[in-house]
This record gives structure tokens, sequence and C-alpha cells, in this order.
């Protein structure tokens, strides 16, 4: 084999590679990226019931409400929509009123949320920089929490 | 009465002193950037022989620097602001110190500390290098200082004073005050900036248009130290996840783990590839490359946690000034060595040919994988921040990382026992498969009996066992062929064995403890168990054969907490085990619920029981789990921490190692 021949070899070698990754990624990008939305936008953007996303905002003071068993209710408010949640299953430590919550699972026909999972937040003023974001631009943005300089 | 406390005077200046030590160590710096690189291209010895005073007073300036923020934690100087947020007086002494690095602006300290302790090393240690080199590599790493001195002088100082000095502290998150957690910031530092010696070394060739193998001889051992730490540091944040984060999973692929798993990619990459720059002198421009990559990746790293614009459960800084600092730094050095590189990389002469099939292809091929998925893991974890600037909000999970990440690896697992086994230059692929017969027919034979003995689960997973087998298997056949075993008498094996060089005992080890990673790896993921339900004192719950009674809620005290702790007596057919404790803890500073799991473990698997809310029923919300071999996962990571260590050893290896002096046979004394 000239050497010609052998770095031809191995620049089809890496190609390949390079081509799986890339076909592998495209496809990964597809089907397993989660969109996270406040109430708002789900009402903006009509989403369609089985389609899973992260549902982000306030949890509603006096929303929470304990079903049988490990089955809990609450509410999901960015101040301007409300949406209700159903979730089956130990919630974090730090979920309480009036806390930032995040939420992955998706819409039922009847509207409510059907959460498979609830984010663990591990700082009591730790508010998901992407619930604070859409705050924001909503105006609502209260307080400022000074998570900013305090530092974990 | 009321805020003010007044110090001692001796206190107030040794922080000052403190501050006032990182200002000079930044003007050394500096000098050590500038004379040492400008000698070095005239040829002025005198302002090359700079480099290695300044180094040794750059370590020990932010030495002092660093012992005054301790002694300020340690004394609880409520008057330095950075005390005051991140610690407070009922703080045990330990958690105390290793507060200094918990947080954000002290954990830069220990940054630049490792930074100048790798540099220092550089001029006690390498003695032997050329001045040049020497010179050229200081002055890069001080460079590297600069940069991180002036961030953290005018961004990021944890000597800037409150006044009047409040009573006590905010407090470190509890959740935080944890040994794991202690030493976990220490080891994956080391790993991040000890990459920066690669990396200087490598702008050093760049620069100089000269590399070979004394280059590579000098490089590996920095690079395995760092690779080693790195790994360690990875794995106590794993294992500290596991226990502390109360969802019994070990890898989240989390921004900030992915932040410092990408490092430890190209990390591998590049040690392998010193291996052949070593012993061969090829893949000169690989080697460049990925040091350039793996030190870039480190920056990247520090960026992704510093600056918080991705959530995760660090959170650690979340102050987009600073992010921009970091990210001028990052955007100088990574474009900086990557331009120089795309420059200068044609003036390195070629080095040695080699076949497609032979141990340098198998090495190009591994180095080939590793960026490839590295490169994965990057799209994945930046992919956010991309969609973000287009308008969208979205997140990247597990499921993307197992689609792209997984399948990658699989064919470096088939190909890892091939490597030992193919010569240098020109290998023998029958030959090789031949000698791992065995591995395999033990691999083929596991999938049988794993599909015979159970029957849920993944179908995929009893391959994934026999795949880390393989590896296994692969590394343990190498060192029989190497020892003549079954071939030779057992004497002879004993001898071959006692005369392997430590750095073939490293590849052995390493290689395996990275198949009993996959095995836990897999073993986990496939058969967890998992039980989430309501329990009443009295009631017992079962889960993977065992039988769990819950006796009740028990209110207790810690040193800076309160807490309800949980009792379940553990019984297996019949017998009792052992009681377990989850508890659930209210921290006095600042006031935090953490809840603690509680947690048997044992090689076949962990049980793993978490207590939830207490129900106005009287009972208890309830999550239990049971993780098969999920120990092999950190026993596998310090399996090849210890694999490292021992290449590391190798006398062969070690720079700066005085040569012992040689007396010539028929010495002829000087007239």
């Amino acid at each position: 084999m000239t050497r010609k021949q052998r770095r031809a070899g191995l620049i089809g070698v890496v190609v390949a590679v390079i081509a799986v990754a890339v076909g592998l990624v495209l496809v990964a990008m597809q089907n397993e990226i989660v969109f996270f939305r406040t109430p708002s936008d789900v009402a903006a953007l009509k989403v369609k019931p089985g389609d899973r996303f992260r549902l982000g905002g306030l949890v509603a003071k006096g929303s929470v409400i304990r079903g049988q068993g490990t089955k809990v209710e609450f509410s999901v408010t960015d101040t301007i929509k409300t949406i209700k949640v159903s979730y089956d299953g130990i919630l974090p430590d730090l979920f309480r009123d009036g806390q930032g919550v995040v939420a992955e699972g998706k819409l039922a026909a009847d509207g409510r949320f059907l959460a498979d999972s609830v984010l663990a937040k591990h700082d009591e003023k730790y508010m998901p920089p992407e619930v604070a974001k859409a705050l924001k631009e909503k105006g609502l943005w209260q307080g400022a929490e000074k998570s900013a300089k305090s530092g974990s | 009465m009321n805020g003010q406390r007044f110090e001692e005077p001796a206190a107030a200046v040794i922080i000052e002193i403190g501050h006032f030590a990182l200002m000079l160590a930044l003007a050394v710096a500096m000098v050590q950037m500038i004379m040492p690189f400008w000698g070095a291209r005239v040829g002025d010895y005198g302002l090359m022989r700079i480099a290695e005073p300044a180094a040794l007073a750059q370590f020990g300036l932010i030495c002092i620097s660093f012992m005054a923020l301790i002694y300020a934690y340690v004394t609880s100087d409520f008057s330095v602001l950075n005390v005051f947020q991140n610690s407070h007086s009922t703080k045990p002494l330990i958690y105390r110190i290793s507060g200094v690095w918990g947080n954000h602006e002290g954990s830069m300290i220990l940054w630049v500390l490792i930074l100048a302790l790798f540099g220092a090393f550089v001029a006690l240690f390498g003695r032997s290098l050329p001045q040049r080199l020497r010179s050229d590599v200081l002055a890069v790493q001080a460079s590297i200082g600069v940069a991180f001195l002036l961030y953290i002088i005018f961004a990021s100082n944890p000597f800037l004073r409150l006044v009047p000095a409040p009573l006590d502290g905010r407090g470190l998150n509890p959740i935080l005050q944890d040994p794991a957690l202690a030493f976990h910031p220490p080891f994956l530092y080391t790993g991040y900036v000890g990459f920066s010696m690669a990396f200087s070394f490598s702008i050093a060739a760049l620069v100089e248009g000269r590399i070979d193998a004394a280059w590579a001889r000098w490089v590996r051992p920095w690079t395995l130290l760092a690779w080693m730490c790195l790994t360690l540091g990875i794995a106590m944040g794993s294992w500290w996840a596991y226990y502390e984060l109360g969802w019994g999973g070990w890898w989240f692929w989390d921004p900030v783990e992915n932040a410092s798993f990408m490092p430890w990619l190209a990390g591998t990459a590049l040690l392998h590839s010193a291996v052949v720059m070593e012993k061969r002198e090829a893949l000169k421009v690989w080697t460049l490359l990925l040091a350039i990559l793996a030190f870039s990746l480190s920056l990247m790293g520090t960026f992704l946690v510093r600056s918080g614009v991705l959530s995760s459960v660090h959170a650690f800084a979340v102050d987009p000034a600073r992010g921009t600092f970091i990210l001028a730094i990052m955007v100088i050095f990574i474009g900086g060595s990557l331009t120089l590189f795309a420059m200068r990389a044609k003036e390195l002469r070629q080095g040695g040919m080699f076949a497609p099939i032979s141990r340098e292809g198998g090495l190009v091929l591994n180095n080939l994988l590793l960026t490839v998925a590295c490169a994965t893991v990057l799209v994945g974890t930046l992919q956010p921040l991309a969609a973000e600037m287009f308008g969208l909000k979205i997140s990247v999970g597990a499921p993307y990382f197992n689609m792209t990440f997984v399948p990658l690896m699989i064919p470096l697992l088939l190909a890892i026992p091939y490597g030992p086994f193919l010569a240098w230059k020109r290998g023998d692929f029958v030959g090789a498969s031949q000698r791992l017969m065995a591995a395999a027919v033990i691999a083929l034979l596991l999938i049988v009996a794993v599909f015979a003995v159970v029957q849920h689960g993944p179908w995929l997973a009893p391959f994934g066992l026999a795949l880390g087998l393989w590896v296994i298997g692969g590394a343990v056949s190498e060192w029989a062929f190497r020892v003549r075993l079954f071939k030779a008498s057992l004497h002879e094996n004993l001898r071959r064995a006692r005369n392997l060089p430590r750095s073939v005992y490293g590849t052995t080890v390493a290689h395996c403890g990275m198949g009993v990673l996959v095995i836990g790896i897999v073993a986990t993921t496939a058969w967890r168990s998992e039980v989430v339900t309501t329990v009443k004192p009295g009631e017992s719950v079962a889960i993977a054969g065992y039988d769990m009674k819950f006796i009740g809620v028990f209110p207790g005290r810690g040193p800076n907490y309160q807490e309800q702790v949980g009792r379940f007596d553990v019984s297996k057919g019949g017998t009792k085990v052992l009681s377990l404790f989850p508890a659930k803890r209210i921290y006095d500073a600042p006031r935090q619920a953490t809840n603690e799991a509680g947690i048997y473990p044992s090689l076949t698997g962990d049980l793993y029981v978490v207590l939830g809310d207490h129900l106005k029923n009287g009972g208890y919300a309830l999550r239990a789990y049971f993780n098969p071999m999920v120990r092999f996962i950190w026993i596998g990571t310090l399996i090849m921490f210890l694999g490292g260590g021992l290449s590391l050893s190798d006398r062969r290896l070690r720079i700066g190692a005085p040569k012992p002096a040689r007396k010539p046979r028929n010495a002829v004394p000087a007239e």
C-alpha cells in the first residue's frame, strides 16, 4: 500500500465514523429533544396531547392536593395562565408553594399535564433559569432572586 | 450588641496579606510569561532562566493566598465577604475547610494554585529538559495563570471585605457538606488543570516547530496524573450524586457532569496517543491536537459550570459578567492555540509509517472513536444553548446521549483487547484473534448463561455484560500470553510476571477496570427495580427478594441539623439482614431540608430507600430501589485509577529521575 492509498484509507475510515456519528446525532435530536414551555406557551402554541415536553413555572399557592398513596395534584402558573398537573410519586424535598418547578411529561386530552418526573432542585432560592428567563420576558420577575451573587 | 465585631488586628492583616500575595502572583506571572518567552526567541539564557524562580515564586505566593483564605474560613472570619456568604460558625471544621473551594471564588483560587503547582513541578523536576523548551512551557503556563489571576482579582475576588462584619454567615448548602464532595473539586481540578501541562508543552512545541519522542516522554506522566485525578474526581461526583440526590442514579448527563466527562474522553485519547508518540514517533499531529482539545475542553468545562448558562443540579455561579470574562479567556486560548496549530503543524517532521492493522492503527481508531464520541457529547451539551439563540427552549437528556454515545463506544470496547496484541508497525489480526479466542468464548458463554437465568429486562443487556467481560478477558489474556501461562513452567510464569514492566501491568489493570465499569453500568441500567408506594408503621414492602418492615419514624439531632429518621428492618428469606435508616434532615443554617437515603450496599446490588412525605393517614410515602451491581461502577473507576498509578510508577517513564551513573567496564582514568 502506498502512502497515498493509506492516507485515503484513513480518511475513508474517519469520514465513515463521523458520518455514523452525525447520523446518530440527527436521529437522536429529532426524537429525543424535549421542549421547555411555560403555561402561557402551552396555551399559545396549542400543544397537542401526547407531545412530551417540560412544563415550568411556579407552584400555585394552595394548589397542592394529595390523593391516594403517592398521587398528588398541583398547579403550575406563570401568573398569566395556570395548568393543573397530576403526578404519581415522591415530590422533591424543596417542592412547595411559590417555588419554581419544572415537570416533564405530556398533556392529557382534558388539558391537565401528566407529569412523570418533577425536577429536583437543591437550593431553596434556586429558580431554574428557564423559568426565571420566561418570567422575566413576561415582566413578572419578582425580587430578582439574588441567586446571582450568593454562589451555591 | 449589633452586627459589629472587632477583629484582632492580626487576623485582618492575614487576609490582606493573602490578597496582596495574589496581586504579587499576578505580577510575577506576567514576568514569567514575557521574559522567558522572549529569551527563548532570541536565545538569551539569562532571560530564559527567569522562568524557574518565577514559577516557584508564583506558586509560593498563591500558596500564601490560599492559606490566608483557609485561615479566614477556619476562624470563621465573617468580615470576609466570601466567608460570610458560604460559611457558618456551627459548620464542622472539615467542612469549613472544604467550604473554601465549595464556592465559586474560592474554587478559582484552588484552580490557579494547582496551575502554579504544576509549573513549579516543571521548574523543580524538569532539569533535564532543554532550557528553551522549559522556558517556553513555563511561559505558556504563566499566560494561563495571568488570565485567571486577572479574572480572580477583578471579577471573582474572595478577599473582599464586609464592614461592619456580620455576626454569622449564611452557611454552606447542606447538600455540599459531605466528604465525597469535599474532595471532589481538588481531584477534578488537578485533572482539568493537569491537562494544562500537555497544552503548554504542545504550544511550546508548535512555537519551536519541533516535537520528538523525548517530548512525549515528558508529557506522558503529567497527562497520566491528570487523567488519574480526573477519573477519580468524576467517580466521586457520581458516587456523591448517587447517595445524596435521592434518585439512586449515578449519571444524569447533566451539563456539569458532561463538562468533566469531555476532557476525560479527550484526555484518554491523548494518553494513548502519547504512548504511540513515545514508542514510534508517530501520531505527532494527533497528540498535539488532542492536548489542545483536552485543555480547551477543561476551559470550556469551567465556563459551563461558572456562567450558569445551562441549568443543572449544580447551579454554581449565575453571573453573566463573569461568564463573559471566561468566554474571552476561552476565545483567546482555544482560538489562539488552534490557529497556531493550523499554521505550524506542518513544520513538524512526519513520523514513522505503519500498516492499518497495527498497534498504531488500533490507537488511531481509539483516538477517532473517543474524539467523535466527545464531539457528540459536546453537541448534546451545547444544543440547548444554541437553540436558545433561536428562541427555542429545549432540554437534551439521557435518551439523546444513550442513542449517540453508546453506539460509538461499542466498537471501541470490541477493539480494546486487540490493541495490546497487535504489534507495532505491522500487526497480525488473525494471530491476535487466536490468542483472544478464550476471552471470546467466555464472553459468549456469559451471554447464554444470562439468557438462561434471567428472564426479564432488555434483551441487549447480556450482550452488554459480555462486552465488559470481553474487555476484562482480553486484558487478562494478554498478561497470560506475556507470562506464557499454561505454556511454560509455573516457575517461568512467575519469573516473567515479576519482570514485566509496571506500565504493562498498568495497561492490563486499567483495561480490566474499564470492563468492570461496563459490567456495572449494564447491570444497573438493565435490571434496576423500583417501588414507589406508601407505608404505615408495621407494614412491609417487598423488593428484589428483600422484605422491608417499616418500624416507624423517630426524631434525632446532628451537629448542625435536626432529623426525622425512619427505620426499616430488612430481611431476606425470613432472616433479618440489617436495618436501614433513611432520614429527612432540616439544617440549622441555611434552613434547608435534605433527604438521606438508607443504603444497603453489596457487590450484587444496592438496596436503596428514600423516605417521602408524612401523609394524612399516618403513613409515609416511600421510594425503594434495588440497583444491581452498581458498586462495580465505582470499583471499576478505582481500578482504572490504580492501573494509571501502576503505569505512572514505572521507573522507565519517570521524568527527572536521575539515571544511575554507570561506570564503564574498563574505565581509563583521566590523565
